[in-house]
């Protein structure tokens, strides 16, 4: 009996692969394996909807097709270590499991507030189900919020807190709250909007200390300000999970980085055949945006990216003339992604942060707008506030002005 | 014919299925989702990507 395709991460990635596999025509095995002990389910409403409401655990399950429901599932089980020449990965508790293919789906964990006083009780950070349990627990009793960081996850959390009437403080580094993505004027936008309904934000600062004991009593700022609070939250950034990874000679810098077919790479610009990455961990080449690998943290790129891999994986099986059929396709997917914060609903298409400039396409900031991101001269992503259908309307334009890639 | 059903007290109206599955669903003027209850077979493959793509799971296909 042929080895398994082993799906190390039971994420949204990993059940896409799964599906995948299965609607290509895959018969063979498949092993999912996951960390945690729940069955895939949906990350994004966590920051938003999840905390702000009273949604059940079960319904962020992702629904289970019919078609997956012969493949194993491990969960519970984490994955340790790999060896990609022996096709082994071993589990925690020193299980070896063998593959025909692996595919790596095991996404990003939270990086951690490294300030004195983080591991105090009363501080939090978000990306699982459990995290999210723990914080929405939390935010129960309204108590004094201090969200650090000023990306997506953070601003979402103080949107979250502040609808359940909590008192909100983030503190950023930066002037504004995304401009690194949004550019200057939506982000002002976007931080006026919050200011509107009450979040306060401590700007061009950092948390040097976590005040407290036992429990938080507070955020120490690099000048010495004491903001007074009850709950922190670390919204910091996120590391890829690659460690496991280890003494495997791939190429792990920010993520794993694979070739357009989403292969993993190793140091001397091979990749390994059976060795495929998806998801959030992948960095890989897009043509659309230009070619340079990048890591993309956006919904549906788990699921495209598991559809390519799936693709190979099947091609490959089928034959040369196959696989290098499915290689000659152009893998081009435009990110999309959205963002619920108080009166704020941003829905964008494409890479913002790779802009040099943006321009308001449509209407105006206060009210709904449509506003367009360039990159020497081509536009690279569109973001709008409010009227979703007229920011759908621009989204086919995105990637279409770029030259072709030539790898 | 396919029957399909989304849970209104779960849309949030993201818009993502009218990519995957515009003939059976858009949104209206207001921005806010319209859907056929139902369609004929060979719009399968989009409604099952559209299911994919909603961000509140909130599509669902009725055999």
């Amino acid at each position: 009996m042929p080895q398994p395709v082993v799906i190390v991460g039971a994420s949204l990635a990993g059940l896409r692969t799964a599906e995948s596999l299965r609607r290509l025509g895959w018969t063979d095995g498949i092993l999912v394996v996951g960390d945690e002990p729940h069955a895939p389910y949906s990350r994004p409403m966590l920051s938003k909807e999840f905390l702000r409401s009273e949604i059940a655990d079960d319904e962020v399950a992702l629904p289970r097709r019919s078609s997956t429901a012969d493949a194993a599932w491990l969960l519970g089980t984490r994955v340790v270590s790999a060896d990609l020449d022996r096709r082994e990965v071993a589990t925690a508790s020193g299980e070896v499991l063998g593959y025909g293919t692996l595919v790596v789906a095991t996404g990003l964990r939270p990086r951690r507030l490294a300030v004195p006083g983080a591991g105090l009780p009363g501080t939090y950070a978000l990306r699982g189900l459990d995290d999210a349990v723990r914080l929405r627990t939390a935010l129960r009793g309204t108590p004094r919020v201090v969200v650090v960081g000023a990306g997506f996850v953070g601003c979402e959390i103080a949107a979250a807190a502040r609808t359940l009437g909590c008192d909100v403080t983030v503190v950023m580094r930066d002037g504004l709250p995304l401009r690194r993505v949004l550019g200057q004027e939506l982000a002002a936008e976007l931080m006026r909007r919050h200011v509107g309904h009450g979040v306060r934000f401590a700007a061009h600062t950092e948390v040097v200390a976590v005040r407290g004991g036992p429990h938080v009593t507070g955020v120490e700022l690099r000048d010495g300000t004491v903001i007074p609070c009850d709950v922190v939250v670390g919204a910091v950034g996120s590391l890829p999970n690659v460690e496991w990874l280890a003494g495997n000679d791939a190429v792990a810098d920010d993520g794993l980085l694979t070739d357009t077919g989403m292969h993993v790479q190793r140091a001397d610009g091979t990749s390994w055949d059976d060795v495929l990455a998806v998801g959030d961990v992948a960095r890989f080449p897009n043509p659309r945006f230009g070619g340079a690998p990048a890591r993309v943290e956006h919904w549906n790129t788990a699921a495209e990216t598991a559809r390519r891999a799936a693709t190979m994986v099947v091609a490959r099986r089928r034959g040369a003339d196959d696989l290098a059929a499915a290689e000659a396709e152009r893998f081009a997917p435009i990110p999309s992604f959205w963002s619920d914060q108080l009166d704020a609903h941003l829905l964008a298409y494409g890479r913002l942060e790779v802009a040099d400039r943006a321009e308001i396409l449509e209407g105006d900031l206060a009210g709904d707008c449509v506003v367009g991101y360039y990159r020497d001269g081509a536009l690279v992503g569109v973001c709008g506030l409010g009227d979703r259908r007229a920011i759908m309307r621009h989204r086919d334009a995105v990637g279409q002005e770029l030259p072709l890639p030539t790898a | 014919m396919i029957r399909i059903q989304v849970d209104m007290q779960r849309c949030q109206h993201y818009g993502q299925c009218v990519l995957e599955a515009p003939d059976v669903f858009e949104l209206d003027a207001d921005n806010l989702l319209e859907w056929r209850a139902e369609a004929a077979d060979d719009q399968r493959t989009n409604v099952e990507a559209a299911m994919d793509v909603c961000p509140m799971q909130a599509i669902r296909l009725v055999d």
